[in-house]
């Protein structure tokens, strides 16, 4: 019985796994060959050659990977502290009103990106919405809001706002509401029974929040061209010029494998920090 | 034994909405003593304990400890712990650290605390090897004893039990009963239990409180509980029982269906207590009711048939329907069976000394 089990799952997984394998397997396997090509390329049958990797660093490249992950990270830790509270209400106080909150919230994504961006640059560009009542109404001016870079990490924490506070609001709904009475019971303050049994047990949704929002962040691109101006270039900008204006193919490859990898280290490095089901209560 | 009241309640009222969950209690505790309180689901007892432990505040009415009024005071700074229905041990915690829990929380040295957890691990019969166990890894009743040891680490003044044996099996919940009597008597605590089950009660308690629809039916000892229960829900809540309606006329002789009552057994002082009440219930614990052997009489006295014969174990149960409508029930230990056969008329009775007499509401 049980070895018929196993027969039906990698029969049934099959599907997936060569849909996997195709559309992105093999792309990423093309874009490391490409990454090892001399300059300039447009064919993987040449001599490798790893001239790409070290223009990332003679270059400069590294630079927009610090500006990246830099704002990803101070994104991330905003938008943990902005969503803890609303999560907790969602999971654990507002009741009916947490569906109104989560269809409000997921509407967002509806609306393109792109688009939900242009219209902070219209509100907030000079001669703007904003700018345009300030001055009408009370002759002052809105002036450099736009086009640096705390507003690229205010575009990053508006976009990826849903990222965390649906995984963090399942995390919290995760902590049993009578631990959180015992500790009271117990003598525990409020901030201790944060600290000693909310963090703790919510850590599952904090993790699967936090890695969401800095892998996307990371990644992310409109919010630096769009509110940012291109006054600072992140990373993905370098790797989106290499392909398209830069021509030059090998060196958007090594770039992407770049991030491709420092992500991949520190996710795996977060996830196998916290073991999720000891964490759980379930095994060891 | 147990004079001064630890904890006292006055006038406690609680309101969800429209529904009373609680309607004016008053329940006076006393220190070192084992009380507890028994009521079917609904009865408010579960309310009445978050009240006294502090996760909720009474509608109206005050509790006092000792001479402190405490029930506006939130649950962490009440001296005084809970050991939950559904343990509430910290699932991330090693079996350690849960039982350090309140100590971390007071700033004791990790040094103390650990010292401390051996000594409560040792207390509750489970072995040194548990500190660095997971709860996960352990079984119902050495969770049990785990939530034990954590509350007694929080050194309370009083240590409510909201059920916490409900979900075990009989035998260990049978032994775990008996543990919890001993570590009551060892550590000199002021124990406050509740529970749905009176033979739990029983097996535990200095006293027990019966509680039904959000107010006490009696509160006493248990032995005064189970031969001389106030009310016919109290008698009906302890095992078996037989209780038989009865009219007074204004003479103070009673009239029961079915029931020859011998008229020198009714003294006067007798006939006056029933006369005050012209209507209640005789009620009689099956053990006390003998199948007459021949020419033999009792002060009560009924005739019927023998209807069915069951198997407890250490006793044995039969019913006897009687002429009328009423249905006896009566227990004999295995040797003083019973050897009459099903459907064979008997005639059984009972002594007035075991006959409890409960008025109507």
């Amino acid at each position: 019985m049980e070895r018929l089990d196993k027969k039906l799952g990698t029969i049934t997984s099959l599907p997936m796994i060569l849909l996997l394998a195709v559309g992105f397997l093999a792309p990423l396997v093309v874009v490391a060959v490409f990454s090892i090509m001399p300059p300039k390329v447009f064919s993987i049958m040449n001599v490798p050659d790893f001239s790409a990797y070290a223009d990332f660093f003679q270059q400069g490249y590294y630079k927009s990977l610090l500006w990246s992950v830099a704002m990803a990270f101070i994104s991330t830790f905003i938008l943990f502290l902005i969503c803890w509270p609303l999560a907790f209400g969602m999971a654990k106080v507002f009741g009916k009103f947490t569906l109104v909150l989560t269809i409000a919230v997921a509407m967002t994504l509806i609306v393109s990106e792109n688009i939900r961006l242009f219209g902070w640059v219209l509100t907030l560009m000079k001669g703007g919405l904003i700018d345009g009542y300030l001055r009408t109404w009370l002759g002052l001016r809105l002036e450099g809001v736009l086009y640096n870079g705390t507003i690229i990490v205010f575009g990053l924490i508006y976009v990826y706002f849903p990222f965390m506070l649906f995984p963090l609001a399942q995390g919290i709904a995760m902590i049993p509401e009578d631990a959180r009475q015992a500790a009271e019971d117990l003598g525990a303050s409020p901030f201790r029974i944060l600290w000693e049994i909310d963090l703790p047990l919510a850590s599952p949704g904090i993790v699967v929040g936090s890695l969401l929002s800095f892998v996307l962040a990371a990644g992310a691109l409109a919010e630096s061209k769009l509110l940012g101006g291109q006054a600072i270039i992140v990373f993905t900008d370098e790797v989106e010029t290499a392909f398209t204006y830069g021509q030059n193919w090998p060196l958007g490859s090594a770039l992407a494998m770049i991030l491709i990898l420092i992500i991949g280290i520190l996710a795996f490095f977060t996830i196998s920090k916290i073991d999720l089901d000891s964490m759980m209560g379930r095994r060891r | 034994m147990h004079t001064t009241p630890i904890l006292y309640l006055k006038n406690i009222v609680k309101r969800f909405d429209d529904f009373t969950a609680l309607d004016n209690i008053n329940l006076e505790i006393f220190e070192g003593e084992f009380l507890t309180i028994v009521g079917p689901s609904g009865s408010g007892k579960t309310t009445l304990i978050r009240l006294m432990v502090g996760m909720d505040e009474p509608t109206e009415g005050t509790i006092w400890l000792r001479n402190e009024r405490i029930d506006q005071t939130p649950a962490n700074k009440r001296p005084m712990c809970m050991v939950f229905q559904s343990l509430a041990l910290f699932p991330h915690r090693s079996v350690g650290q849960n039982i350090e829990f309140p100590l971390k929380i007071k700033g004791v040295s990790p040094k103390v605390r650990s010292k401390r957890a051996l000594e409560l691990l040792e207390l509750l019969h489970l072995p040194k090897s548990f500190y660095n166990k997971r709860i996960s890894q352990c079984s119902g009743g050495e969770q049990q004893r785990i939530a034990l040891a954590r509350a007694l680490a929080f050194d309370p003044e009083i240590i409510f039990f909201d059920e916490p044996l409900s979900a075990l099996d009989y035998r260990l919940r049978k032994t775990l009963e008996k543990e919890l009597k001993d570590l009551h008597e060892r550590t000199g605590k002021t124990f406050v239990y509740i529970t749905h089950s009176l033979e739990e009660a029983m097996v535990m308690s200095d006293r027990i409180a019966i509680m039904n629809s959000g107010k006490f039916e009696q509160i006493d000892v248990a032995e005064v509980i189970y031969s001389k229960p106030v009310s016919r829900f109290v008698a009906s809540f302890m095992g078996e029982v037989n209780m038989f309606d009865f009219k007074c006329d204004s003479k103070g002789d009673i009239k029961i269906d079915d029931v020859e009552i011998r008229s020198s057994v009714l003294t006067k002082d007798t006939k006056k207590i029933y006369s005050k009440k012209a209507k209640g219930a005789l009620m009689v614990r099956p053990e006390f009711v003998r199948f007459n052997k021949a020419k033999e009489t009792n002060d009560f006295q009924i005739r019927g048939y023998l209807r069915a014969e069951y198997e407890l174990g250490s006793r044995i149960q039969y019913e006897v329907d009687t002429l009328g409508d009423s249905r006896v029930i009566i227990e004999k230990l295995r040797e003083d069976r019973f050897k009459g056969k099903l459907g064979a008329t008997v005639v059984i009775g009972w002594d007035i000394k075991h006959t409890h007499f409960i008025p109507n509401d």
